[in-house]
Parts: C-alpha cells; sequence; structure tokens
C-alpha cells in the first residue's frame, strides 16, 4: 500500500468502496476536542492520498461511498455530509428531524439498481431508510417488537424492487418493510444459539449469513426458504466482519468471517480455511471476491476461477493445459508440440482449450501470466478453423484497459468479472471522477468507444472541473476549454456553463455559451442568469419560434411594460411574433404597441378591424374617425379619403333608412346603388353617384344591370337614349339578351361600334345580319365565326355569300 | 423519353399485384401508399416513419381510446394513416374539439391531436375541467402536431390543466408524401404568415422537416436559394446540422441538391390560370389533401331500369394522385392534350374488352378473365376522367374564361400594363368576383412592376366602392406582400426578364410540348425557369436577372462523411429537391415533371412545399374578411 499509517488502522473508521474503488479514513472519530480533531483521509485503493483534512463537523457514526464515488459521512444527529473524492463539500441532507435526539445508533450504506441508500437505526430502536439518497424519500420503518437499544445485529437487504432491514433481535429475526414488520426463522437452524449476534447479506442480496453465539455460522438464502448450510466455528466472540465470497454462477459458496487477526473461510462442506494476520485488518466485499486490506496490504481473496483450476492444476490434462504446454514446447522448438497439440485435437477440444486460455487469461492478475496464456490461445487457433476472433480480441483490449487502471498510480484493483459487470462506461465515469481524464481518453479512443459516449463525455467534465478553478481568468479558461473541446462531437456547452453558472461565475459561463450550438440549450440557462435579453436574441437566433415566445413570455413579467416595449423594439423577429400573439390574445396591447411605434398605418388598420366588431353605429363612426386620424397621420391620403368615404356612406344609409325605411346599413356603394336604383330612387341614386363620384362608364353597367334585372325596359330605353353611352351599346345587348329579352336586344344592334357588329347580330341570332356585316368589313376571321354558325337550316345562298366573301378575304 | 416507359410499366405491374379480384374500397386502401414508392426517390419510407411514431404513440396510451381532432388537422393526417390503423391500436371513437365537453365514451383513454395553437389549448382546457366526475375516470392525453409548444404548455398550465394529463407528446409529421414525387407540409397560412406577419413558425417547420428528410434520405450536399425565407431556412439547416453534429449521418446521399425558392420571387405563376388537367381541377373545383369534390350530375350511375330518376344530391369526391394509372398519364397534360389522350385511352381499353372473342383456349380465357379487374378499374377510371374533362370543357370554352385568359396573356406579354385595364373595369362594373378582380389587378401590377399611384389608386377605389371599404385590410395585406404596390422607380424590370428567361413562348406546343412554358399555353413559370437553368448551365449566367428578383441568391454546400461521395454512373440523371415556401401550384409541378421526363435533361426533380395553392386559395389566405354586424 502507498499510505503510511503509523497507527495501522486500529481505532479508525474505515469505508472502502466496492469494484476497487476509493478507501476513507476517519481517525479516532470520537474525539471532538477543537485542538485535536480527527483527521480525515481519503485514498485510492493502492493507497495514494486523493484527500486529508481536519474533521470539524459532529461525531461521524459510519462512512460509506456511493455509486458516483462521493463519501458519505453519517453523524450522530442524522445529519449525512456528502463529499467528493478530493474531499471537497458537496451537499448535506438529513435522515429525519426524529433522530435528534436519540441519535443515530448504527449506520449503513447501501448499494440497489436505484442508487445508493442509507439506512440508520436510532437510539429509540426505529430503523429510517432511504433507497436513493439522489432522489430522497425518508421511510420511517415500522416498531421491532420487544426491542430496546440497539438490536444484537442488522442488514439491508434489496428484494422485490424494495429495500427491506433484517433485524436480530437475541435469537428473534425480523424482516422489516415500509409498512410491516414480520418475524421470520431461518430454516434449520441450530438450536443452541440463543442469540444471533451477526449477519451478512451477499452482493447481490441472494443469500445470507448469520452468526450465532454458539460459534455457528448459518447460510441460506436471503429469502429465509432454503438452508445451504451451517458451520461450527468452534469460536464464540463476536467477529469483527463477516462477507460473502463467492463468484456468479459458482457452486462454492462461502463465507469469509475475520475477528482481531483471524480469519475464516467456511463454506458448504464442514471444512474451514484459517488465516492469521499479523495486523488489524479490514474486509471489502465484491461481486466475486473479498478484498482484505491492512496498513501495510492490500490482498484479494477469491475462489480460483474454473479455467484456472484446469490449466495450472498440476498435471491436470484439461484442453487448456495441454495447449498451453503444447505452446511451451513450441517456444522450445520441440517437436512435443505437436504431439500435445494431436492430444488436444484428437479430442476436438481444440476450442474448447483456446476458450480456456483466453478465459484464464482474463481471471490472471500477472501481466506476464497473461501474455503466456493469450500466446497460447493464439498459437492454438491457428489450427482451428471457423473460430470467431471476437473473444480474444476483446479479452486482449479488456486487459489492455484493465492492467492500466491496476497500475498503483491510478489504483483500481478490478477483476475481469467486476469489469465486465460495471461496464466501460462507468469504468470512464470513475477516471473521470478521478480526474484522469488522459487516461480515460486513452481508454475511449481505444476501445473506440462512440465519440458521443467517450471522449466527449470526458472532456465535458474535464471542462466542468476546469471551471472550478478559481484562480484562472474566465478568459483563459473559456479559450483553454474551447480549444480542447473544439467541436468534438455531442458537447453539451450548457452544461459546462451551468456548472460554471453554479459556481457563481457568470460571465464565464456566458462566455462558455457562446460556444453552444443549440440555442434551445443557450436559452433556458440564459434566463436563469437574468441575461434575457442575450436569451431573447439567442432565441431568435435559433429560429425556433416557441423559444422567443417563452423568452417573450418571460421578459413580459420580469419587466416593466415600456422596457417589455422597448427590448420588444429592438428584436423585430421577437416583435412581429409577440404581434401575433396580441391579435389573438391581447388586442389593446396591440394597439399600444403600435401606438408606441408612431405606426399609424397599422393603427388605422387596427381601428378599421375594431368598428366592424363594433354594433352600434355611433361606436363604429368613432372608431372609423380614429381610423381617419392615424391614416391621416401616416400620410396615407387614400386610405384616409377611402374610410371618410365609407363614413359618408354609412350616413347615407342611416338616413336612408330613416326618411325611406329601407335597411341598407352595411351594404357596399354599389350595392346600395343597385338597390335604390331597383327601388325607383333615381334621384338618390343619382346624388350618390355624383357624390361618390362613381365613374360614369360603371355607372352605366350598374344602371344598366339593375334596370334589366328588374325587366324595366322603358326606363332603360330611356337611359341609352339619354346621352352617349361611355361604355358602348354593346353591354347593353348583351344585358338583355342574358336576360332571354332578344326584342329588347335587337333595339341596341345597331348603336354598336363595328367591331362588335358581328358580335352583337349573332348574339340575338341575326345570322343574316351578322353576315352583312361580316362581308362588309371583309374580316376573314369574323366570317368564319358567322360560317361556323350556320347550320344545314341556314338558307343555302347565305353560305355561298360568305364563303366568296371570305375567298377574297384570303386573296387580300 | 426511355424512363417515362419504364415508370409506366412498373405501375402496370403493381396494378396486377396489387388489384385483386375486386376493385372495392378496402382493397385499395390496404395499398393506398404503393404510389409514394415508384418514383425516383422512395418516399413511402418517409410515410411509414411517420406512421410507425404515430402507431409507437398510441401504444404508448394502453387501453381504448377516444381521439379529439383538431380537425384541421384530419386532412393532413388521412395522408399518413387510415382509420383502419387507428382501429388497430384501440381507437374506438373520434370526436372534433369544440368547446364544452368530450362526448361520452367508454374509453380508457382520450387524446387530443391539435397544432400548438393557444385559442385550442383554451378549448382542451374546457374539455378536461368539465370532464364527468361521476363517470369512470378517463386519462388525458395531448399530442401536438408537429411540435410541442411551451407556451402552449404555459396556457395549460395557466388553465390549471397541465396535471390532468398522463402524456404530453409531439407528433413531428412536417413534410407528409402527397405523391410519389411530391411532398407537402400542408400549411394553409404559411404565405400569410411569412410574408405579411413575418412569422416565420413554418420556416421553423420547413428546416425542422429538412432534417427529417436527411436523416432517412442523407445528406444533402447542394443546397441553392433564393429569397428571404430560403436563406433563413438554409440558416437553420446548417445550424441545425451543428447542433447534431456528432451523429454523423450514415446513409447515402439520395439528393443531390436542394433548391430553396421563395414564393415571393415568383408572384406571378400562381396568379395566372393554370392550363394543365391538374391544374384546371384544382383552380374550378379545388383539391384538398389530395382529394376533389365534383358536381354529382355527370357521374350518376346510368343503370338500366333506374332510367337516372334520382340524381345524386351529394358532390362525388374523388381522390386523386398517380395510384391511378390513367391520371398519372393526363394530368400534366395541357387540357388541350386530354381530349385525344382520353380517346385514345378508350380505344385502347375497348380494343383490350375486344380481345375476350379471340381467346379460344381455356388459357387465353383464364388470362383474360384475370386482367378483368385491371381492365374495369380502367374502364371505370377512364369514365370519370371523361366526365371531369366535359365539365372543365363547358368552362374552358366559355366567352368569359377566354376573356380572362386574353387579358392574364396580354399582361404576360407586358402589353399596356401600365394603363387602366378595360376589361378589369367591366369586371367591377359587372361585380365579378372579387378574387378574379384581385387576381387580374395583381397580375398587372406584378408584370409592371408596380402601377403608377393613379392607376392603383383607381383600382382600390373602384374595389372598395363595389366591394365594400371593408378590403382596405385586404387591399393594404396585398401591398404589404407585394403583389400590389405603387411604381417606385420609372423602370420596369418585368421585360428584362422575360424576355431573359424565356418567359413568353410564342409558339408553345399544347399537344407535344417541347418546353415548360405549355403549362400556361405560353407562359413558362419564372420559378421553373431558375430551376431549370440553375441545373443548366447554372445560375451564373443569370446574375443579372437574379438581382432584379427580390432577395439573395446563395449556394451552400454541405460536409459529406467520407465514403459517402456517390459515384455517378454515366448516364444517371442528378436529384434535386425543390422546395418552394410559401406555395406551389399543380402547373409548376407538371413542368417539373416535364423537366425530371425530358431526355437529355440530366435532373429529375422531387417537389415539397409548404401547401399546393391555386391563385383563388391563395389571394383568399391573404384576405382580411372582418364580418360587419351593425345595428
Amino acid at each position: 500500500m502507498g499510505w503510511n499509517l503509523k497507527d495501522g488502522l486500529r481505532d479508525c473508521l474505515i469505508a472502502a468502496a466496492p469494484y476497487g474503488g476509493p478507501i476513507a479514513l476517519l481517525r479516532e472519530p470520537q474525539r471532538r476536542s477543537p485542538s485535536a480533531r480527527p483527521q480525515l483521509e481519503i485514498y485510492s485503493a493502492s493507497g495514494g492520498t486523493l484527500a486529508s483534512f481536519p474533521w470539524k463537523s459532529g461525531v461521524v457514526k459510519q462512512l460509506g461511498w456511493t455509486v458516483c464515488d462521493d463519501l458519505l459521512c453519517i453523524q450522530e444527529d442524522g445529519t449525512v455530509l456528502v463529499y467528493d473524492l478530493f474531499g471537497s463539500f458537496k451537499r448535506h441532507f438529513s435522515m429525519g428531524n426524529e433522530v435528534g435526539q436519540s441519535q443515530v445508533v448504527e449506520a449503513k450504506v447501501f448499494h440497489s439498481p436505484y442508487g445508493t441508500g442509507v439506512a440508520i437505526v436510532t437510539g429509540a430502536s426505529r430503523f429510517t431508510l432511504a433507497t436513493n439518497i439522489d432522489d430522497l424519500k425518508l421511510r420511517r420503518l415500522p416498531e421491532v417488537p420487544g426491542l430496546q437499544g440497539a438490536p444484537s445485529c442488522w442488514a439491508v437487504l434489496t428484494q422485490d424492487r424494495q429495500s427491506k432491514v433484517l433485524v436480530a433481535n437475541g435469537a428473534d429475526l425480523f424482516i422489516l418493510d415500509y409498512g410491516t414488520c414480520t418475524a421470520v426463522s431461518p430454516p434449520g437452524l441450530s438450536p443452541q444459539a440463543t442469540s444471533i449476534i451477526h449477519m451478512c447479506v451477499s452482493f447481490s442480496y441472494k443469500y445470507l449469513a448469520l452468526f450465532t453465539d454458539s460459534g455457528h455460522v448459518w447460510m441460506g438464502t436471503s429469502n429465509l426458504r432454503e438452508k445451504l448450510s451451517e458451520v461450527e466455528t468452534k469460536v464464540r466472540n463476536p467477529p469483527r466482519q463477516m462477507a460473502w465470497c463467492r463468484r456468479p454462477k459458482s457452486q462454492q459458496a462461502s463465507v469469509v468471517i475475520m475477528w482481531d487477526r483471524y480469519l475464516l473461510v467456511v463454506g458448504v462442506c464442514k471444512d474451514t480455511i484459517p488465516f492469521h494476520f499479523e495486523d488489524d485488518s479490514v474486509l471489502v466485499p465484491e461481486l466475486d471476491s473479498v478484498r482484505i486490506i491492512n496498513a501495510t496490504n492490500h490482498e484479494l481473496l477469491q475462489e480460483v476461477p474454473a479455467a484456472c483450476e484446469e490449466i495450472f492444476k498440476i498435471a491436470s490434462m484439461a484442453p487448456g493445459a495441454l495447449l498451453l504446454e503444447a505452446h511451451k514446447e513450441y517456444e522450445k522448438e520441440s517437436q512435443k508440440a505437436d504431439e500435445y497439440l494431436r492430444e488436444i485435437k484428437e479430442q476436438n477440444l481444440l476450442g474448447e482449450a483456446v476458450k480456456q486460455c483466453v478465459e484464464a487469461a482474463g481471471h490472471e492478475h500477472e501481466a506476464e501470466t497473461q501474455k503466456t496464456l493469450l500466446r497460447a490461445a493464439s498459437f492454438g487457433k491457428c489450427f482451428l478453423s471457423n473460430f470467431s476472433p471476437e473473444p480474444f480480441v476483446s479479452m486482449c483490449r479488456d486487459l489492455r484497459v484493465l492492467n492500466a487502471v491496476r497500475d498503483y498510480t491510478v489504483g483500481i484493483p478490478l477483476t475481469h468479472t467486476q469489469f465486465k459487470q460495471m461496464t466501460v462506461q462507468v469504468l470512464t465515469d470513475r477516471l473521470v471522477y478521478r480526474r484522469l481524464y488522459p487516461l480515460a481518453i486513452e481508454i475511449c479512443r481505444y476501445l473506440k468507444t462512440p465519440e458521443y459516449q467517450g471522449v466527449s463525455r470526458v472532456l465535458k467534465h474535464w471542462a466542468c472541473c476546469k471551471v472550478q478553478q478559481k484562480e484562472e481568468a474566465d478568459e483563459v479558461i473559456a479559450r483553454t476549454i474551447s480549444l480542447k473541446l473544439g467541436d468534438a462531437a455531442g458537447i453539451s456547452y450548457s452544461e459546462i456553463a451551468n456548472k460554471a453558472y453554479e459556481c457563481g461565475r457568470t460571465e464565464l459561463a456566458i462566455k462558455l455559451l457562446e460556444f453552444e450550438p443549440r440555442s434551445g440549450e443557450q436559452v433556458p440557462l440564459l434566463l436563469r442568469m437574468k441575461r434575457s435579453q442575450l436569451a431573447l436574441s439567442k432565441a431568435i437566433e435559433s429560429g425556433d419560434t416557441d423559444l422567443v415566445y417563452t423568452v417573450v413570455t418571460y421578459l413580459k413579467n420580469e419587466m416593466n411594460r415600456g422596457d417589455f416595449f422597448m427590448t420588444l423594439r429592438n428584436q423585430p423577429v421577437a416583435l412581429s411574433l409577440y404581434r401575433q400573439f396580441c391579435k389573438h390574445q391581447e388586442q389593446d396591447t396591440l394597439k399600444d404597441l403600435f401606438n408606441q411605434d408612431d405606426d399609424h398605418q397599422e393603427l388605422g388598420n387596427f381601428y378599421v378591424k375594431a368598428s366592424y366588431k363594433e354594433k352600434r353605429l355611433e361606436a363604429r363612426m368613432s372608431l372609423l374617425q380614429s381610423a381617419v386620424d392615424e391614416y391621416n397621420k401616416a400620410k396615407n391620403e387614400f386610405a384616409a379619403k377611402a374610410t371618410e368615404d365609407e363614413m359618408r356612406l354609412l350616413r347615407f344609409q342611416r338616413k336612408l333608412e330613416e326618411d325611406k325605411g329601407e335597411y341598407l346599413l352595411g351594404f357596399s356603394l354599389h350595392d346600395t346603388l343597385s338597390t335604390l336604383l331597383s327601388l325607383g330612387l333615381h334621384k338618390l341614386a343619382e346624388q350618390l353617384y355624383k357624390d361618390f363620384r362613381v365613374p360614369d362608364k360603371r355607372y352605366w353597367w350598374l344602371k344598366l344591370t339593375a334596370l334589366a334585372d328588374k325587366a324595366d325596359w322603358e326606363e332603360l330605353e330611356k337611359f341609352a337614349k339619354s346621352k352617349k353611352s361611355p361604355i358602348g351599346y354593346m353591354p347593353f345587348v348583351e344585358v338583355c339578351v342574358k336576360r332571354n329579352n332578344k326584342f329588347e336586344a335587337k333595339k341596341y344592334v345597331s348603336k354598336v361600334t363595328p367591331e362588335q357588329k358581328v358580335k352583337a347580330h349573332l348574339a340575338v341570332g341575326d345570322l343574316e345580319g351578322a353576315a352583312d356585316a361580316a362581308i362588309e368589313r371583309r374580316n376573314e376571321g369574323e366570317i368564319s365565326t358567322v360560317l361556323s354558325r350556320c347550320t344545314p337550316a341556314t338558307d343555302r345562298t347565305l353560305v355561298e355569300r360568305l364563303n366568296r366573301a371570305k375567298a377574297t378575304a384570303t386573296k387580300k | 423519353m426511355r424512363r417515362k416507359v419504364a415508370r409506366t410499366s412498373s405501375s402496370e405491374r403493381r396494378n396486377h399485384v396489387t388489384w385483386p379480384a375486386s376493385h372495392d374500397c378496402t382493397a385499395r386502401r390496404v395499398n393506398m401508399a404503393s404510389h409514394l414508392s415508384y418514383g425516383r426517390v422512395n418516399l413511402n419510407i418517409l410515410r411509414e416513419a411517420a406512421r410507425k411514431e404515430l402507431r409507437e404513440f398510441l401504444d404508448k396510451c394502453a387501453g381504448s381510446k377516444a381521439i379529439v381532432w383538431d380537425e384541421y388537422l384530419t386532412g393532413p393526417f388521412g395522408l399518413i394513416a387510415q382509420y383502419s390503423l387507428l382501429k388497430e391500436h384501440e381507437v374506438e371513437k373520434m370526436f372534433t374539439l369544440k368547446p364544452g365537453r368530450v362526448p361520452p365514451a367508454d374509453v380508457k383513454n382520450v387524446i387530443f391531436f391539435v397544432r400548438p395553437k393557444l385559442e385550442l389549448m383554451d378549448i382542451i382546457a374546457e374539455n378536461v375541467t368539465s370532464e364527468d366526475k361521476l363517470q369512470p375516470q378517463r386519462e388525458f392525453h395531448i399530442l401536438f402536431v408537429p411540435r410541442r409548444s411551451l407556451l402552449c404548455e404555459q396556457r395549460l398550465k395557466e388553465q390549471g390543466v397541465l396535471n390532468s394529463f398522463t402524456n404530453i407528446d409531439e407528433y413531428i409529421l412536417d413534410l407528409i408524401p402527397y405523391d410519389g414525387d411530391l411532398l407537402s407540409m400542408e400549411s394553409e397560412s404559411a404565405f400569410r404568415e411569412c410574408y405579411l406577419e413575418n412569422d416565420q413558425t413554418s420556416l421553423y417547420h420547413t428546416a425542422k422537416g429538412l432534417m427529417t428528410l436527411q436523416a432517412l434520405y442523407g445528406t444533402i450536399p447542394q443546397i441553392f436559394g433564393k429569397g428571404e425565407c430560403a436563406r433563413h431556412v438554409a440558416n437553420m439547416m446548417l445550424r441545425m446540422k451543428r447542433e447534431f453534429a456528432g451523429s454523423q449521418n450514415q446513409i447515402l446521399p439520395v439528393f443531390d441538391t436542394l433548391l430553396l425558392l421563395d414564393r415571393n420571387v415568383d408572384l406571378l405563376t400562381p396568379l395566372a390560370t393554370q392550363l394543365t388537367y391538374e391544374g384546371l381541377i384544382d383552380e374550378i373545383y379545388g383539391i384538398t389533401n389530395g382529394y376533389v369534390k365534383l358536381p354529382p350530375e355527370k357521374f350518376a350511375q346510368k343503370k338500366a331500369g333506374e332510367g337516372g330518376k334520382d340524381l345524386p344530391t351529394e358532390p362525388k369526391k374523388l381522390q386523386l394522385n398517380s395510384a391511378e394509372e390513367l391520371y398519372a398519364e393526363i394530368r400534366d397534360k395541357n387540357f388541350n392534350a386530354v381530349g385525344a389522350a382520353l380517346s385514345k385511352k378508350a380505344k385502347i381499353i375497348s380494343a383490350a374488352f375486344e380481345e375476350r372473342h379471340n381467346a379460344k383456349t381455356v388459357g387465353e380465357i383464364k388470362q383474360f378473365v384475370s386482367q378483368l379487374p385491371h381492365m374495369q378499374a380502367a374502364r371505370t377510371s377512364l369514365a370519370n376522367h371523361t366526365s371531369i374533362a366535359e365539365l372543365i370543357k363547358d368552362i374552358t370554352t366559355s366567352e368569359v374564361f377566354f376573356d380572362n385568359l386574353t387579358v392574364e396573356q396580354e399582361f404576360m406579354t407586358g402589353v399596356d400594363t401600365d394603363k387602366i385595364n378595360t376589361y378589369i373595369e367591366d369586371c367591377i362594373a359587372k361585380k365579378d368576383p372579387l378574387i378574379k378582380i384581385l387576381r387580374l389587378v395583381c397580375m398587372q401590377s406584378v408584370c409592371n412592376n408596380g402601377l403608377k399611384q393613379k392607376i392603383l389608386d383607381f383600382y382600390k377605389r373602384e374595389i372598395l366602392q363595389t366591394y365594400g371599404y371593408e378590403h382596405i385590410l385586404t387591399l393594404n395585406n396585398l401591398e404589404k406582400t407585394g403583389l400590389l404596390k405603387p411604381q417606385t422607380t420609372t423602370r420596369n424590370n418585368y421585360p428584362t426578364i422575360r424576355k431573359t428567361l424565356k418567359l413568353w413562348m410564342e409558339d408553345a406546343n399544347e399537344q407535344n410540348p417541347n418546353d415548360i412554358s405549355y403549362v400556361y399555353s405560353g407562359y413558362a413559370p419564372l420559378s421553373v425557369r431558375l430551376t431549370q437553368v440553375l441545373a443548366r448551365p447554372g445560375w451564373r449566367s443569370i446574375e443579372e436577372v437574379l438581382k432584379m428578383l427580390p432577395g439573395p441568391h446563395f449556394e451552400e454546400r454541405q460536409q459529406l462523411p467520407p465514403g459517402l461521395h456517390k459515384k455517378r454512373q454515366q448516364g444517371e440523371n442528378r436529384t434535386t429537391l425543390v422546395f418552394f415556401l410559401g406555395g406551389v401550384t399543380y402547373a409548376e409541378i407538371a413542368a417539373l415533371r416535364f423537366l425530371s421526363q425530358m431526355e437529355d435533361g440530366g435532373t429529375e426533380y422531387i417537389i415539397a412545399t409548404t401547401k399546393l395553392i391555386n391563385g383563388t386559395s391563395w389571394i383568399k389566405s391573404l384576405m382580411d374578411r372582418p364580418e360587419a354586424q351593425i345595428r
């Protein structure tokens, strides 16, 4: 071990995290005098110092590590303080107010699929449990009947997706879950026992071991349905520590029990293996083994893996062993290599042999042994066809990574089984927590982890760490970060900026946000930092209008109206969006907006629109007057004039209603005129026509149509003769024909222009007239038109005349 | 014309395979989307992706469901999924979103399918709060289409109902596959929002939609664009690409080029009356979400015995897309060429039916019978289109139509665009439909690069006096979008544009076209000309004209990941996606399809747009109609 502990592990609170995690030590935790505070020390698994500082808070009952390598210090008063690997304080939480007086007697930190949990038992013999400290929900467990003071021993179990506590009170055993306290009894527990004095649960929560005051160890499943074995240890002292030592799927379950300087391995058989120590030690249960740490050494105790046993057992004839032998001979250039190889091949076990060697290499810790085994495997592979290289290659990669992290400078002693269980991603995270960024990046690159999950993630953590370096200037940090991160895929600059903001470095956060390509991510943080203007421009940049709306709504609540409008004024995109919003939601605000911008044109439109919503004529008139004023201010003479006309028309219509009882309000000028004409109110129509300076042409059309609709042919004829028609007389023909009055139509045929003659004659069905007109005009096209209207019933001579005329017209 | 032949044969094959024994509705519905897969780009992938997402959302709400629809969405959704799909996922009832209470239905879930509009949120809140507390509790969910909105969620929160929803999700439906070569966002108000109200929400959705498209069909290496909105969309796309940096798209690019075109670059084309078959159907009857409603008289079943006594009164609803072989063949023809095509088809079909007399052996008869369903379908299709063509012909041969077209063509050729037009004057005097007047006046303004103030004021006054003063708002809108404007400079650059881009072709061949101008019988749509020039010889040759058109023009390149650079085969065509921001007409689509099929064209076009428009629907979207109610 790299550490230098003067007093060994005596009088220490120790917590070592599983998966080769860090070790925390608190010397003499009971000391309270300010002159001699206990020292909290954090080491890597190889004993390298990570942090050391005097403990200034209350009395610590228990230390523990979370899954994210944070240190939990559970104090007597129920407060839990959270520190990171390097001893900086992160946060604290409490295990409940009621703990205060009774105080924590014992505490345990446990891990489950839901995260890291904490369980405590108070002086009042009550248990409180939190399954996940990151989503703290305290559960006070029911009382244990008859329990006074501390229980003799207890453990936390995770069963059926629930965390439960198993408590022993003398010989009685109870399971506590959220609602109930159930008395249980382990099947086949030896009757000599009067008290269960120690217990431990396996890493997977599947198995339970109980140690009784009679010196018996009972082993069984944690659901207490099955007993595996019971062994008598002949030691009656309560053990210091007890831990399961078994690998997944192994049949050789065993429990390691430790007293002062004496360690015993007990299993299903009656035999036990004793070990003696020179020094105080600590057991660290692992998934597939138990680590034993003392002041000078760090050892791994595990059941020898099957593959290693097969290969290295003395005089083993297992295929792997033979292959290893064959390879050794091959290196020596001896022909025996061939004999061994043939022996394996004859049994058709070469594949098996290679597999064994590869597997065994994974379990070995010495690089040389790993190499020997892998070389043997590689040698054997040469004689196989169709053998997937994948396991071999990935094992080589894994081992390379494992050897790198097992190095004492890194100090993460993982077994291959553990590594596979924890995955590369978690390992990268662990390295990142230890700030071993270069190694983490190397590993990601080496294993070709997708950049997004690998390198980028490491860089992000690095940057988050970087922004906390108070001594460096914002400018420098921002530049360093952008240089290193560059365009690495999937970097979330906003997360880094968020970190900077949390550290109180707002300026740095803003600088970092500049690098964030996703505006959607920038905006919420900027809003939180009260940089609403910047947030607004970022939102606009993103093009996401919903985001702009969000910021605008935020600004609206945040600022006073004047400032708010000013801000919008500088951001036309936001302004037009807000206008849209107001158009549907807040009409009055819309008006204010236009007012502020002196947008008289829009104000005019606004009043016009509003006027149509008014039911009362007076109100409508006054709105229209406002519109006129605004249009005038906007120098839009046309609109002002038009609106004035509209008012004039309305007034006229109202008068009409009063005088004649004709309801025309809201009619267009055209419709008003038509109605007047069809009512025979020619004078009024005439007046309106003059007042509104209706063009003659249109008035003629209008009157013509109105009279024809009314079938007032007499008046129509009078009208036609009143003066020269500005629209010619073709419309008269057409309008009459349209109303099926060919007789009237014919009256106007003679008056149409020469160009329209043919058309007019045809319209009234006078083929002969049309023919005459066409021939007279010598127009080929017109002659053809007339010809096309001829039917077999038509007079032959007419057709001939036309044809002749056509011929002459063509010749010309 | 090689490709064209290949296309027909594949569609023939499809008809054999997918239209089994009976040509009934269900059989068609199952294969409704097959026409999406036969183009150059298989747009069915997009549709399938959309359907998958829909199914996933529906499955998220376990148990029986009722859907409450924002009515606007039902049309676009019909292009993605039929009721059968919803039914498979336990959708038992469908309602329209209305204030008040959601009708009683014994279902576990009530799902609101809505656009993110504040007005709709208020209705939803009312729905939720007035839910009958005595009935068994129903779970509420919201599906926002095409995107969820913080603003709307905030509104729901203010109304105190946000927590009543189990799921609040978004259904990203930006580009909807409309046909084998056509995508539409079906966003009616996109033009109005972008060019009138300066609300670029639809452009954001466009950019998002293009990102989705690229995720499915690979990064588009080249982006060209013309116009402010095009620039904005391209900027957002490039920005979004940076945002997603890292998730490199490893799909071989299907599209070579993206061309983004602002509608306001070419305001003229939609104003003109479309003269293709499909264009005319749209102009006259209006095609919505791929369906057209036609007057029923011509479609009456003439069955013996019934004597045609009771004519159907319900309009005849027909679906129009390339799944129908005949329609695919004639839709893009100039209407004057449709008659000939129909009679040719009629001959082929009757010849096919005559075949039965030649069938002697059992084998021959069997083969004949197996083709019968296909032939019968073809016959129905022919009958339908003959009826439609007759309906249209009645209109196109009318004097009104002819006069209108003459004026349009005069404007497009630059005849007397600077004078008050007597035809327009007469039309106003006769109080012809306002939209017709507006189309013509706007057209004159566009073709004259603005009207003299005096002329403009004259038209405006005439319109206000005839149709009512409330239209001052509409006129103002048209001026804001540039459709109607006072002449600011004396120089009219439209003739230059017309000449350089050859927008008017005197000798347009309607029967066997050799130029895109056939779609308007002489006028070549400016937008499509720009597209054509871009492909060959390139925009550099028309820099001057581009400068005259509004907005910037630009080119951007998107880096492809190594190894994805396309190695083009000799003679292999390029694929260009043309995106019309603010709408596209059927005639423009026809023109682009024509370019795709040109033997030496070298480029095939896929068309995308915010909405399929015609002059009428377009002008309508720009109108403000306050409802007057005075007393």
